[in-house]
């Protein structure tokens, strides 16, 4: 009893010296300190294409501004539109805008701002090869469609001369719950390919023909590094961070081009003056020289009417942040920026919010 | 003793309510009543689980019917949704992480009840039941980060070059699959299985295991004939609840098993199991139908749940019934 | 004759040899779990990971202060909803219990244990996460708490009924009403089989992952109160390791460890505290 009660009391003292600690050490970098009664809290949640940026720019925004937390979970496209149309989250965001049947869903109106603009490219892991392989629209088709199975095959072979490809099996990483990646990526396939568009379809959750399915951006990622012979679809970034060669596409004009700003930023310029009001717009497999096939714009979800009169006024002070310094931040996390014109008018759309 | 009849008459009636009083009095009615209450909230919170998963799953239920079991599609985009591809794969799962928890788990309890001296057997089973503690995210861990490639680069070409005759064993390997999903499993209830079989094992009676060494018997016969069989139904209880924690595992199976609503004969073929796919599917399934489909696969685990229970359960009534004592 | 017994011989040999080698390859997998998480997790363990909060994707330090806190907060609203019930749950069935309705408890608190737990974390959301609008760590400390029930109860009434009939007969004979007998009599003789059942009913539910992915979901940030997001350990280190970074792989490794160490001390406590007793 005595040993037990000793113990007992080492172990809660232990527990209460950590505990406040941890509540009351300040430290420079990354602790923040605990919220105050006046801390207001949002909550939102969806797509995994931008969650790096956007967990940067929450980070930031709460540096600047210590009282407010904006707290963004990367649970997929599909996820943030539905926490956004039952209401959990104040708001939401998706690779993929939302369609006509789902904002009918909602009670209010909801706005959609392109935040940044990214592109989504293959990236694989075959022993001996680092360099960049071109891919067409319908090579990867064939090959997500399971038709095309081994590395070394005629078709890959004959747009990639001078790389040793092995006669590896190819594994193919699709996502594995809904996605706006997802979206952007059967929605190329489906412009390119007939046989695609009819049989599988462009949605954030279809029925793959092949593959294996990750979680995330993250889970694809993670999946191809550690496969040979993996081929997936992530956003630039995660290819880039995770130091993972990703190839390069055939765009509309047909010329080889990579995913890389440049490519993204031509893809969006063609549309930038005859973008929607309500900035939907799908810019896959976009006309020009230099356009990146698979780009597409990240949406914010924003419900026109908040009650909470806080919280309004902190998502419209968020947004003018991030349309003006925050888009500063996006080019080093491999995203490019939006274009003047669309900046501008999103200026303006951020009025509706009442 | 004869049988009383029931006092009636004033006397008795008075007596009665005069106990009740002093039940009220004392407290006793009150505690009678609450204590109950909170053990029908047990029942309570269970029918509401079940009423929820079956209120929110009437529009698919509708649509598919009985062929929900049987359909092997599972497709948003038309709203084609069939839960074969994840019944299987729960099933095949489970079965595999019994059929290597199982023999693995027994023997080293009859090791370690039999002929492991006591200091070291209880030393053993001691971490081994801190394992069974282990929360389950880290065995998916290490899932990922060994035992998937593990098997990949050795596991399953050692047994596509063996037993690759097999439609089991052949296919390409990926690392992550059912194979690994299964092993993965196998290890997180081999703990259960030894420390439960353990227990029943140590509490066969000692004149037991001496009848059969007085009649000739060599030690392992007398256990292998004697002390297992009067120990099966903890052994078999100890399976079952493998078996249900095998069936329900989440997080170590969705991070290992490929996440492919696909039926393959192949083991080394990625899955995909009810639990996982709800896990990996729930927060977004923006058409309803989706949803409810979804939460329709959770009423078929938990039916599942439910007759493996039963099933249990029944067993154990039938090796009672055999004769064993426990 | 001699062959028959040398073959039988053998054979016991042969076998035995198969159950210490089968006992050798399960508890070698697990001590080799058990370094490996050590050594792993150890070696990314730091003060800035314990005191710190997470950092954005991509940038190295960051730690997981918050979810260390939030699971704390998780497992004392789980406790607080669970185990009175539990409790309770089983004083009935041990004291008041007889007959089909006992049965009926006893066979459905089996059946709660038995329910995957994901299948409770859609229960919680749908009737605690939509009507409020709301993730919450109330969500997730209900989704736990429901948990934790059918173990508090078949603890709580395996502890009472090791109390000998004599105990609550002593009580009765001096007068004691039936609830004071079980309050001050039975509760306390049974109360190191009670606690070590609470216990590790705890340590068990502190490692669960998928009840909070849709209840608690996760927060970056501390989380005040009972009504927002809140950071577990389970999920974020689920969320560490399915990602493709290093670093947050580290982290995850470090979160495992103290996710472990937490369970492992709480198990090392209560067993040593019944060590006095005969195996149990």
């Amino acid at each position: 009893m005595k040993k037990l009660s000793n113990l007992a009391i080492i172990l809660v003292s232990a527990a209460l010296v950590l505990t406040s600690l941890v509540a009351f050490h300040s430290s420079p970098s990354n602790a923040a300190p605990v919220p105050t009664p006046d801390t207001v809290m949002l909550n939102g949640a969806g797509a995994t294409f931008p969650y790096p940026i956007y967990s940067k720019w929450f980070s930031d925004y709460n540096k600047i501004h210590s009282d407010i937390q904006i707290n963004y979970q990367s649970i997929g496209s599909g996820a943030g539109i539905r926490q956004l149309l039952s209401g959990t989250v104040d708001f939401g965001a998706s690779d993929v805008p939302m369609n006509d049947e789902q904002l009918g869903q909602s009670k209010t109106k909801i706005l959609h701002f392109p935040t940044v603009l990214g592109a989504v490219v293959p990236t694989y892991n075959i022993a001996g090869v680092s360099q960049e392989l071109n891919f067409t629209g319908e090579v990867l088709t064939d090959i997500f469609l399971g038709k095309i199975t081994k590395w070394n095959d005629p078709e890959i072979a004959k747009y990639n001369k001078g790389v040793n490809l092995p006669a590896q099996d190819i594994v193919v990483v699709h996502r594995s719950e809904g996605s706006g990646t997802s979206y952007v990526w059967t929605d190329f396939l489906s412009k390119v390919s007939t046989q695609w568009g009819s049989k599988v379809g462009r949605n954030t959750a279809v029925n793959w023909p092949v593959g294996l399915g990750g979680k995330g951006n993250e889970g694809v990622a993670g999946l191809v590094k550690q496969i040979p012979g993996a081929l997936g679809y992530v956003e630039l970034i995660y290819a880039v961070q995770n130091q993972i060669p990703y190839g390069r596409v055939r765009n509309a004009a047909g010329v080889f081009v990579k995913g890389d700003l440049a490519g993204v930023t031509a893809a969006a310029g063609g549309y930038a003056k005859t973008m929607p009001e309500d900035f939907r717009i799908s810019i896959t497999n976009a006309p020009g020289q230099a356009a990146y096939p698979i780009a597409s714009f990240t949406y914010l979800l924003i419900p026109t009417k908040i009650e909470d009169a806080n919280k309004k006024d902190i998502i419209k002070r968020f947004l003018t942040w991030m349309l003006n310094d925050g888009q500063e931040e996006v080019e080093a996390l491999s995203y490019a920026r939006l274009p003047k014109e669309v900046v501008a008018r999103e200026l303006k759309q951020i009025s509706q919010i009442q | 003793m004869a049988s009383t009849p029931i006092p009636t008459g004033r006397a008795a009636s008075n007596r009665r309510a005069h106990a009740f009083i002093q039940g009220l009095r004392s407290g006793d009615t009150f505690a009678h009543l609450f204590t109950l209450l909170c053990a029908a909230s047990i029942l309570l919170v269970t029918v509401a689980l079940v009423y929820e998963l079956y209120i929110n799953s009437t529009t698919a239920q509708h649509k598919f019917g009985l062929g929900f079991l049987t359909g092997r599609t599972w497709d948003p985009v038309s709203g084609d949704f069939g839960a074969l591809p994840f019944v299987y794969g729960t099933l095949v799962t489970s079965a595999l992480a019994l059929l290597v928890a199982v023999p693995l788990g027994v023997g080293a309890a009859i090791f370690l009840s039999e002929l492991a001296p006591p200091r070291i057997s209880n030393a053993l089973t001691f971490v081994i039941e801190l394992l069974a503690a282990v929360p389950s995210v880290i065995y998916g861990l290490l899932g990922i980060f060994i035992t998937a490639p593990f098997l990949r680069q050795y596991g399953e070409p050692f047994l596509k070059r063996t037993l690759g005759f097999l439609p089991l064993f052949q296919g390409p390997m990926y690392g992550v699959g059912m194979l690994t999903a299964g092993f993965v499993l196998a290890i997180m209830v081999v703990p259960f299985v030894i420390s439960l079989s353990r227990e029943v094992l140590m509490a066969v009676p000692v004149d037991q295991r001496e009848a059969a060494l007085g009649l000739g018997a060599t030690k392992w016969e007398s256990t292998w004939q004697v002390v297992v069989p009067y120990a099966r139904i903890g052994i078999m209880a100890s399976i079952f609840l493998a078996l249900a924690r095998a069936l329900g595992e989440t997080m170590a199976v969705t991070m290992v098993i490929g996440n492919d609503p696909r039926i393959s004969s192949s083991l080394f073929a990625p899955g995909y199991t009810i639990a996982a796919v709800i896990a990996n599917e729930f927060a977004e399934a923006t058409a309803d139908l989706h949803l409810q489909a979804l939460i329709e696969l959770g009423l078929v685990l938990f039916a599942l749940t439910i007759v493996i229970n039963g099933l249990a359960r029944i067993a154990i009534i039938f090796t009672t019934q055999k004769g064993s004592r426990q | 004759m001699l062959r028959r017994n040398s073959w039988r011989k053998f054979v016991n040999y042969f076998m035995f040899s198969m159950t210490g080698l089968c006992a050798l390859v399960a508890v070698g997998f697990l001590f080799f779990i058990l370094a490996y998480l050590v050594w792993n997790g150890g070696s990314s363990l730091s003060w800035a990971f314990l005191t710190h909060l997470p950092a954005p994707v991509g940038e190295r330090g960051g730690g997981m202060a918050n979810a260390i806190v939030g699971s704390g907060k998780l497992l004392l609203l789980a406790s607080a909803f669970g185990i009175p019930i539990g409790f309770l749950g089983g004083v009935y069935l041990a004291e008041f219990g007889a007959g089909s309705f006992p049965f009926v408890v006893r066979y459905t608190a089996d059946l709660l244990n038995g329910v995957p737990s994901i299948l409770i974390g859609i229960f919680a959301y749908t009737i605690v996460v939509l009507p409020m609008k709301h993730f919450s760590a109330l969500a997730g400390g209900l989704a736990l708490g429901v948990m934790m029930i059918p173990i508090a109860v078949r603890s709580t009434e395996e502890a009472l009924r090791t109390v000998p009939l004599m105990l609550r007969e002593g009580a009765l004979a001096l007068g004691a009403s039936k609830w004071k007998t079980i309050a001050t009599v039975v509760v306390p003789a049974a109360r190191k089989g009670i606690v070590t059942g609470i216990v590790l009913d705890i340590a068990r539910v502190a490692g669960e992952t998928a009840p909070l992915l849709f209840t608690a979901l996760n927060n970056q940030f501390w989380s005040p109160g009972w009504n927002q997001p809140i950071a577990s350990l389970p999920v974020m280190v689920y969320t560490y390791a399915i990602s493709p970074y290093d670093d947050w792989h580290r982290q995850a490794w470090a979160g495992g460890l103290v996710l472990l160490t937490l369970v492992l001390v709480a198990n090392i406590v209560v067993r040593l505290s019944v060590s006095g007793r005969s195996a149990r």
